[in-house]
C-alpha cells in the first residue's frame, strides 16, 4: 500500500481538543488524544467537514501558496468551472481568464473545456453494453474515496476516467511541450480549486500512478489579487467552454450534461452522499443509468476553499450561463486514452474489524461486552465520536477502558463514596469527624 | 479456525406501519456484516432480503420481529409476526401479486416483487403461515 497523503493539516496550537470535529467526521478517521485531534489517514477522504467545523480555524487545507508560480518557466492556470461563480454579475469569463494572465500565468486552460470532453465520452461510455448501470461518477474525489473504503459493492460502477482537471492538465501541459519546446518540468499547471480534496487527488491519484497537475492553489487565496486584476484587466478572447462544461461546479450539472438520459440522480452535501451509496448498494433506487455525487452541499461551489457562499454562486451562475452556447469541446471519433484510468480502483478494507473472519468474530464480540458496560451517551468526551467507536479503538488496542470519563467518574464517587467523602472538593473527612453527620443520600431533600 | 467462532446473535422489533423507521434492521445488519468483513455479495444479499422481509412486516403484518445468526460461513434470518397471515402462499409468492393499499403503494411499495426477491437473493428460504395465526420465514445466505 502507497503511503497516505492528505490534504488536512492540525494547527496543534489552536486545537484546543473541543470534540466538534470528531463528531462530524463521515468515516469517523478522527479522535482526540492528549486533549488534540488526530486524524486517521487510513480513514481520511478529503471531504473538508472538521476544516468546515472547527470553531478555532485548527484544521488548515494543505495547498500551495500563490508564489508556486515562481518555481517554473512556464505556468498554466487550470481555473476550475466553481471560480466563475465568485464573482458579481459575470456574464464573459474572458475577463476573469485575461485576470489570470495579467497576475502572472502565461497561460489559462479552462478545465470547463475538458469538463465539456468528459461530459461527451461518459455519453458514448453509457452506450457500451458492458457497463455496470447506474455508472456513478467520479469527479469528486471525496466521493470516490468514501466508495473506496466503504462500499466495495460499488467501486465496479464508479466511472472509470480521469476527473476534468487531470484531463485539462495534461492536454494543456503536452500542447506546451510542443509549443514552447520546454521540458515538462519547466512548465507548471496550476489548479485554481475550489477543495482541498483535490489536492490529494494530485498527490495521490485514483485510477493512475501520476498526476498531471503540479500544484494547487485555493480560490480564496487567489481571489484578492485576481478581483484587484479584474477591475484593469482589458478582456481578450480566452474563453473556450459552454454551458455543460461550467455547468460541472455544481451539482447536477455533470448529469445535465449527458443530455442523453434524463434516469439520473444527483445529490450533494456527504451525508445525502452517504445516504444515496446505501440505498445503490441495496439496489433500492430502481433503474438509473448515472448518479452524480458531491461531497459539498451545492457541488463544488460549496468547496471549502472558496469564498461565496453555494447558494449564492450557484445564481450567479446562472445568469453567466444564460450567455453561453451549450458546448464547445468535443472529441473525434476515438475516445482519447488519456480519459481512461490506467489502472482499476480498488477496495480498501480500512473499516473492518479484523484482518480475518476469526479476528473480526473475536473483536466483535469482545466489543458487544464492552458496549454493554459503557453508558451509551455518545458524549464523545473519551475522545471517540461514539461509545461504539470507543469500543472498537479498545478492541484494536487503540484505546482504554479508562478512557470513558463518565464511567471514571462514577468509579472515582464509588471510591470516595467508600472513603466517606460525600463530594470531590469538600477534604478528607475520616469516620469520626463531623462530615460524617451530613446526611448521606444522593439526593438533596426538604426539610 | 473460522468454524469455531461464537456466532452472532442479534434481534430487531419492526413496528407496523411506520415507515420512517423501515429498514433499520437491514441497515443495521449490513454495517455490522460490512465491518465484520463479510464478501460485498453476501452483505448485499442478506441486507436486500432483510429488507423486504422487515417491509412486509410493517406493511402487512402490523408489525414483527426478527432474529439474525451470523458466522463466518451463513447468515440465519427469522422473521415472524402474529398478523393476518397469508392464505395462498404460492400466489403471495407469484411476482407481480400484491395486496399492498393505495398508500402504500404511492410510497413506491406494492410491486409485488418482495417475496420472489427473498427468495432469489438467499440460498435458503422456508415460508409458513396460518390465517388468523401468522407469518414465518426463515432464510438463509451462504457466505462465500
Ligand atoms: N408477513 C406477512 N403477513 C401477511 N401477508 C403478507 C406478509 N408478507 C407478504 N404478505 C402478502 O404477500 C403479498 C406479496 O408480498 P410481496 O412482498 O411479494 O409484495 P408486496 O409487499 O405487496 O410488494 P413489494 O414487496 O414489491 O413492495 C403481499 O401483498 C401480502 O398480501
Ligand atoms: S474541532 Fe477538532 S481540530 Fe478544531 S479545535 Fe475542536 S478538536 Fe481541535
Ligand atoms: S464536491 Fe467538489 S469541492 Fe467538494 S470535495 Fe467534492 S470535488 Fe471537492
Ligand atoms: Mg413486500
Amino acid at each position: 500500500m502507497r503511503e497516505f497523503f492528505h490534504s488536512v493539516t492540525l494547527d496543534r496550537d489552536k486545537c484546543k481538543g473541543c470534540i466538534n470535529c470528531i463528531k462530524r467526521c463521515p468515516t469517523e478517521a478522527i479522535r482526540v488524544r492528549d486533549g488534540k485531534a488526530v486524524i486517521s489517514p487510513e480513514r481520511c477522504i478529503d471531504c473538508g467537514e472538521c476544516i468546515r467545523i472547527c470553531p478555532h480555524h485548527a484544521k488548515q487545507p494543505i495547498v500551495d501558496p500563490l508564489s508556486v508560480m515562481d518555481t517554473f518557466e512556464y505556468t498554466i492556470a487550470l481555473p476550475a468551472p466553481s471560480l466563475y461563480a465568485q464573482f458579481n454579475n459575470l456574464e464573459d469569463t474572458d475577463i476573469v481568464l485575461s485576470a489570470l494572465c495579467d497576475i502572472g500565468f502565461d497561460e489559462v486552460y479552462e478545465v470547463a473545456r475538458a469538463a465539456e470532453l468528459v461530459s461527451e465520452a461518459t455519453r458514448r461510455y453509457l452506450t457500451r453494453p458492458d457497463v455496470q448501470k447506474p455508472v456513478i461518477s467520479s469527479a469528486c474525489p471525496a466521493v470516490s474515496r468514501l466508495i473506496r473504503v466503504r462500499f466495495p459493492g460499488l467501486v465496479d460502477h464508479v466511472l472509470p476516467f480521469v476527473a476534468p482537471v487531470e484531463l485539462a492538465a495534461r492536454l494543456a501541459k503536452e500542447e506546451a511541450v510542443r509549443v514552447t519546446g520546454l521540458a515538462p518540468e519547466q512548465i507548471g499547471t496550476i489548479f485554481i480549486s475550489p477543495c482541498p480534496a483535490k489536492v490529494t487527488a494530485m498527490r495521490m491519484p485514483l485510477g493512475s500512478d501520476k498526476s498531471w497537475i503540479d500544484a494547487v492553489v485555493a480560490i480564496k487565496d487567489i481571489y484578492p489579487p485576481l478581483l484587484h486584476a479584474m477591475k484593469k484587466a482589458k478582456p481578450r478572447a480566452l474563453a473556450d467552454s459552454g454551458r455543460i462544461g461550467i455547468g460541472w461546479a455544481e451539482s447536477g450539472g455533470e448529469a445535465a450534461g449527458l443530455i442523453s438520459t434524463e434516469r439520473y440522480l444527483a445529490a450533494d452535501g456527504i451525508e445525502n452522499v452517504i445516504k444515496v451509496l446505501e440505498d445503490l448498494e441495496d439496489e433500492k433506487l430502481g433503474e438509473l443509468e448515472f448518479v452524480e455525487l458531491a461531497a459539498c452541499a451545492g457541488g463544488c461551489v460549496g468547496g471549502v476553499l472558496t469564498v461565496e457562499n453555494p447558494y449564492i454562486a450557484k445564481a450567479k451562475l446562472k445568469r453567466l450561463r444564460r450567455y453561453l452556447p451549450v458546448s464547445r469541446n468535443h472529441l473525434g471519433t476515438t475516445l482519447p486514452s488519456e480519459v481512461l484510468w490506467d489502472q482499476p480502483m480498488e477496495y480498501q478494507p480500512v473499516l473492518e474489524l479484523g484482518a480475518d473472519a476469526t479476528e473480526s468474530f473475536a473483536r466483535y464480540n469482545e466489543m458487544q461486552k464492552l458496549l454493554d458496560a459503557l453508558p451509551g451517551l455518545d458524549c464523545g468526551s473519551c475522545g471517540a465520536p461514539t461509545c461504539q467507536a470507543l469500543a472498537e479503538d479498545i478492541v484494536k488496542g487503540e484505546a482504554d477502558f479508562e478512557d470513558c470519563v463518565v464511567l471514571m467518574r462514577e468509579r472515582m464517587e464509588n471510591v470516595l463514596k467508600v472513603l466517606k467523602i460525600d463530594k470531590p472538593g469538600w477534604g478528607l473527612a475520616r469516620k469520626g469527624t463531623p462530615a460524617e453527620e451530613e446526611p448521606e443520600e444522593d439526593l438533596p431533600h426538604d426539610d | 479456525m473460522a468454524s469455531e467462532s461464537e456466532p452472532i446473535c442479534l434481534h430487531y422489533e419492526v413496528p407496523g406501519n411506520d415507515f420512517t423507521r423501515a429498514g433499520e434492521a437491514s441497515a443495521d445488519l449490513k454495517a455490522r456484516l460490512k465491518a465484520l468483513g463479510f464478501p460485498s455479495a453476501a452483505v448485499r444479499r442478506a441486507a436486500i432480503a432483510l429488507y423486504e422481509g422487515e417491509i412486509n412486516l410493517a406493511i402487512h403484518a402490523h408489525g414483527g420481529h426478527i432474529n439474525v445468526s451470523v458466522t463466518p460461513q451463513r447468515i440465519d434470518m427469522l422473521l415472524w409476526d402474529e398478523g393476518p397471515g397469508i392464505a395462498d402462499i404460492p400466489l403471495a409468492m407469484s411476482e407481480g401479486y400484491s395486496t399492498a393499499p393505495d398508500e402504500v403503494r404511492s410510497l413506491g411499495f406494492g410491486a409485488g416483487m418482495g417475496l420472489p426477491n427473498m427468495k432469489k437473493y438467499t440460498d435458503e428460504f422456508e415460508l409458513t403461515s396460518t390465517v388468523g395465526v401468522g407469518t414465518r420465514i426463515a432464510m438463509a445466505v451462504y457466505v462465500s
